[in-house]
């Protein structure tokens, strides 16, 4: 939703005199950096952003962001975003989680949000890991992984946060990595742009507690190769345009790019659900490069925040006082002389 | 007719059957027509814990009790006058509270072989036949076979028909009791208004009944109530659930400020999201969350957007509220916690009621984290405190939790209408506009150290709030020891000053002088206020303090207790208000509990304390 004069700002208007705490080099700086470049260029004022996060290095976002925002409790910003939101609807919420706080103690309020589709923006920092606890493994962790809570290796298998959104039937669904500010800006302002609840799971380095969990992806040599960047309309091209995917029914399969002929690859569909699907599960195969972008949209869907305001429209009475007293005595009033 | 009228001041009743037999509607029913009568009322639903336990059996007894008077009628009564058993497991049920000489009316279908079985009754010994109830007048009737005569002509299956015989004791009870028909006339045709057959076989098992009683000739007398006299005004039939739902969006309407309702089903809280969820038309959003956290933490946000955030539970939803009430202190932010209390610890007793949360209200959070507490005393005084909530909390910017319990929530009484202009106003600390002459800062005070919040959308008041500790003035982070202790007694401080508007506590009977004091809080104001005057009558010049405040308590009641040598706490919970007094005032008071998911019987409360001022 716009509103309808935009008061100019920029990304240094959003600074705030609060000393960022997260350690050098964290991944969570690239994330805010992308941000603040993304904000002013969006439709809203600046004081009509807010950003709600729950607990997590990743929550602490809202504070060095001069806009309004709340740092809550552990799990539970998307159900707070949902009360404001649907309260406010003219406003920009955004929601700031971690892989922890969104998917583990704050899971069961992830996957009704996203079914409920409030025009929400859930930026979901995923490092696989707990990082404001020091080290815990977490629901994205692989299984397998030592940390200090699992000091010969998990047993847990690792969500998959993109086929749970879609499975939550999310509306918008999209993946970035904080290593590419270019890319990570163009999905925030799809995501701001979409007319429901959108779910970006940003790739997020740890560097303290899981450095390097998503190198192979972020690495000039090896990116290329390990992953594929997908636009609507367009093949599924990746290692520097020598290789595409073809779907073989409901299988997806590498093929070689032979003199830049790209015909009979996939064609990225972003409104097609079912291969949504597929795109998700590349996450279980090695062989498969991991799809960044906008994996899934659908825009027919009615937000919640606008289904609420309908009825509240349909039902509103103006004279509220008139009609309170009436409805005191609307049941089976009777008057004593 | 042979019968003569028999004047009583005031009779109670019992309507007990399968809770399948539709007695909670009989009841109701009775109640209403009674209430437009001009009696006054005191009604005391009382269901089983399970939805459908095995039909007549002794779990699936669902009882109505009702106290019908002429004149000022506190509590549902302690034992009945009148008892109405569809069947065996009903009688046996509720049969030990009933008057000696008290009147039996047994619908014979209800005690054949199977329903004795059901009811671990041997088959040979039928209670209506052995002798066992000759100190009562028993009355039966083939209550089952009659209703399915009446209603015949409209052709309706074998149990849609015989679903109607809880109107058609209904009739014969309006006709004991010389009632006029054409309330629940109008109730039938309205419930049923898509069913024209249904609603027309209800109506003429009505009449059936009423005029079986009537012609029968089964009673030698009927009862004779006049109607008790009241004040002038409008008067209607409240429960407590529903009087509070009108009381949050009573003071919505008052304050101007829409209420946001995030909440989780859960008995007997579930009634107060029924009645608001019909209310959008005064702006109200009501949100069925996911779970009790979801419900609150919505309830928040919506706050912090600038509406009324509101949420109702009972213990164990509360439980699950708790890290967010802690939030929303922190936060300083208004917030109306309903807390219907029923029967605990864990899943409980759902559907009976008890007072026993009441230390997890005032005490039930981590770190230091006072709560304004409140609790109403009758079905209707629900109205007024649940007003009061949202008045605390959107004046102080606090969470308040409102008090309620499962006897409150369905009991009904007449209440003579308050409408919006006899309300106190309601102000509030939002600020929604620009403001160029100052600096916003969110953790500056007024006096009685409520805040100024800014919501989003304010231009040039940008700010961020959250759970951590705040620099007192800024809100910003702040892990400075000095300051964290300053915080703490500011928010303690903060809900002290609460008390500097409230009403001084008053005594409801007696007065410093009298020779003991007994105080109770919430539902129990009707047996104990009873008690009190029945032993003052007799001659034992007791007091009564009955708190509605609990956090921050009356300035005035440290002064009012300082008399008394002999103090009596009566609650429905193990000993818990009972502590708080003895904390703040030292006074080696005494408990008078009962844990039984039932309220105070009248003698109950007057055997205890004569007994222990002898
Ligand atoms: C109710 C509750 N339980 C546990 C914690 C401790 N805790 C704080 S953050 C966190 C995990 C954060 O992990 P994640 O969401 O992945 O955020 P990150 O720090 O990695 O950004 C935990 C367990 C808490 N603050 N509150
Ligand atoms: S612990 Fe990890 S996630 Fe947290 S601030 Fe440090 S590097 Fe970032
Ligand atoms: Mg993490």
């Amino acid at each position: 939703m716009e509103t309808a004069h935009k008061t100019i700002f920029t990304s240094k208007d959003l600074e705030t005199d609060q000393e960022v705490r997260w350690c050098p080099g964290c991944g969570d700086y690239a994330i805010l950096n992308s941000l603040k470049k993304v904000l002013p260029e969006l439709d809203h004022s600046k004081e009509d952003f807010v950003f709600v996060s729950g607990i997590g290095c990743s929550s602490r976002l809202p504070y060095y962001m001069d806009t309004y925002g709340m740092h809550s409790i552990h799990g539970r910003a998307t159900a707070i975003a949902l009360g404001l939101k649907t309260s406010r609807p003219e406003l920009s919420v955004w929601v700031i989680t971690g892989d922890g706080d969104a998917l583990s103690i704050g899971g069961n309020h992830l996957i009704h949000t996203l079914r409920r589709n409030p025009n929400l923006n859930i930026l979901l920092f995923n490092n696989q890991i707990y990082g404001l606890t020091k080290g815990q493994y977490s629901p994205t962790s692989e299984i397998g992984k030592i940390t200090k809570s699992s000091p010969i290796g998990t047993v847990d298998s690792p969500f998959n946060p993109i086929a749970l959104a879609l499975g939550s039937n999310g509306t918008f669904v999209a993946r970035t990595l904080d290593r590419d500010p270019k890319h990570q800006q163009e999905i925030y302002k799809r995501a701001y742009h979409h007319s429901g609840c959108s779910l970006v799971e940003v790739y997020q380095n740890c560097n303290v507690f899981n450095d390097g969990a998503f190198e192979i992806m972020t690495e000039k040599d090896s990116k290329p190769f390990t992953t594929i960047f997908v636009e609507h309309g367009k093949p599924l091209v990746f290692a520097n345009g020598t290789k595409g995917i073809v779907l073989e029914g409901l299988k997806a399969k590498v093929v070689d790019i032979i003199n830049g002929n790209t015909e009979g690859l996939w064609i990225h569909d972003e409104s097609d659900s079912m291969k949504a699907y597929i795109l998700s599960r590349f996450f279980d195969n090695d062989e498969l490069p991991r799809p960044f972008g906008v994996l899934y949209a659908d825009a027919s869907k009615p937000s919640l925040d606008g289904l609420i305001q309908a009825q509240l429209k349909e039902k509103r009475i103006d004279n509220k006082t008139l009609a309170f007293n009436d409805l005191l005595k609307s049941k089976n009033s009777w008057e004593v002389q | 007719m042979s019968e003569t009228t028999k004047r009583e001041q005031h009779v109670v009743i019992k309507f007990a059957g399968d809770s399948g037999d539709g007695v909670q509607l009989t009841g109701t029913q009775f109640a209403e027509t009674s209430a437009l009568f001009g009696n006054d009322i005191a009604t005391f639903p009382d269901f089983p814990a399970e939805i459908r336990a095995p039909i007549g059996t002794l779990p699936g007894v669902s009882g109505f009790q009702l106290h019908i008077g002429d004149n000022e009628i506190l509590t549902p009564g302690d034992t009945y006058d009148v008892l109405v058993a569809l069947n065996a497991a009903a009688l046996k049920v509720n049969l030990k509270f009933l008057k000696p000489n008290g009147i039996i009316i047994a619908n014979n279908d209800g005690f054949d072989d199977k329903n004795l079985r059901l009811a671990k009754i041997d088959e040979n010994d039928n209670p209506l036949h052995n002798g066992s109830l000759d100190a009562y007048q028993v009355f039966t009737a083939d209550i089952t076979k009659l209703t399915k005569l009446a209603v015949a002509e409209f052709g309706l299956g074998n149990k849609e028909a015989e679903r109607c015989k809880n109107m058609y004791v209904l009739g014969l009870v309006y006709w004991l009791f010389d009632r006029n028909l054409q309330h629940s006339i109008d109730f039938i045709e309205k419930q049923f208004s898509k069913k024209e057959l249904v609603a027309k076989s209800n109506i003429k098992a009505l009449q059936a009944g009423y005029h079986f009683g009537e012609t029968s000739e089964m009673f030698g007398n009927r009862f004779e109530i006049a109607a008790a006299v009241y004040k002038k005004g409008t008067y209607r039939s409240i429960n407590g659930n529903q009087a509070t739902a009108l009381g949050l969006l009573g003071a919505s309407v008052k304050s101007g400020i829409p209420i946001f309702l995030g909440t989780y089903p859960i008995t007997p809280a579930s009634d107060i999201l029924h009645e608001l969820s019909k209310h959008k038309g005064f702006d109200l959003i009501s949100f069925q969350a996911e779970d009790e956290i979801a419900g609150i933490c919505s309830a928040i946000g919506a706050s912090y957007g600038g509406r009324l955030g509101v949420t109702t539970s009972s213990g164990p939803g509360i439980a699950l509220k708790t890290e967010a009430i802690g939030l929303a202190t922190m936060l300083e932010l208004p917030l109306v916690i309903c807390n219907i209390q029923r029967g605990g610890p864990s899943t409980g007793l759902p559907t009976k009621t008890e007072q026993s949360d009441l230390l997890q209200a005032l005490y039930g959070r981590n770190g230091e984290c006072p709560l304004v507490v409140i609790a109403a005393s009758t079905p209707a005084d629900c109205y007024e405190m649940s007003y009061m909530a949202v008045k605390i909390a959107l004046e102080h910017t606090v969470p308040v939790m409102f008090l309620s319990d499962g006897y409150l929530a369905n009991g009904a009484q007449p209440w003579m209408i308050k409408t919006l202009d006899e309300m106190p106003e309601i102000s509030s600390h939002f600020i929604r506009q620009a403001n160029d002459s100052k600096e916003y800062q969110p953790y500056a005070r007024n006096a009685d150290l409520s805040r100024e919040h800014a919501v989003p959308g304010t231009p040039g008041m940008e700010h961020r709030i959250g759970g951590l500790e705040k620099e007192n003035i800024t809100g910003n982070i702040s892990y400075d020891a000095a300051n964290h202790e300053l915080m703490v007694k500011l928010r303690a401080q903060k809900v002290l000053n609460v008390a500097d508007t409230l009403p001084l506590q008053t005594f409801e009977h007696g007065n410093k002088d009298s020779k003991a004091l007994i105080i109770g809080w919430g539902s129990t104001f009707g047996s104990i206020s009873t008690a009190v005057k029945e032993l003052r009558e007799e001659g034992l010049d007791i007091a009564h303090i009955h708190l509605k405040y609990i956090n921050p308590l009356p300035s005035n009641l440290g002064e009012m207790l300082q008399n008394f040598d002999k103090v009596f706490v009566a609650e429905l919970n193990n000993g818990q208000l009972i502590r708080l007094i003895r904390d703040k005032f030292l006074k080696d008071a005494q408990g008078i509990n009962k844990i039984q998911g039932q309220p105070f019987q009248i003698t109950e409360i007057k055997d205890i304390i004569k007994h222990n001022l002898q």
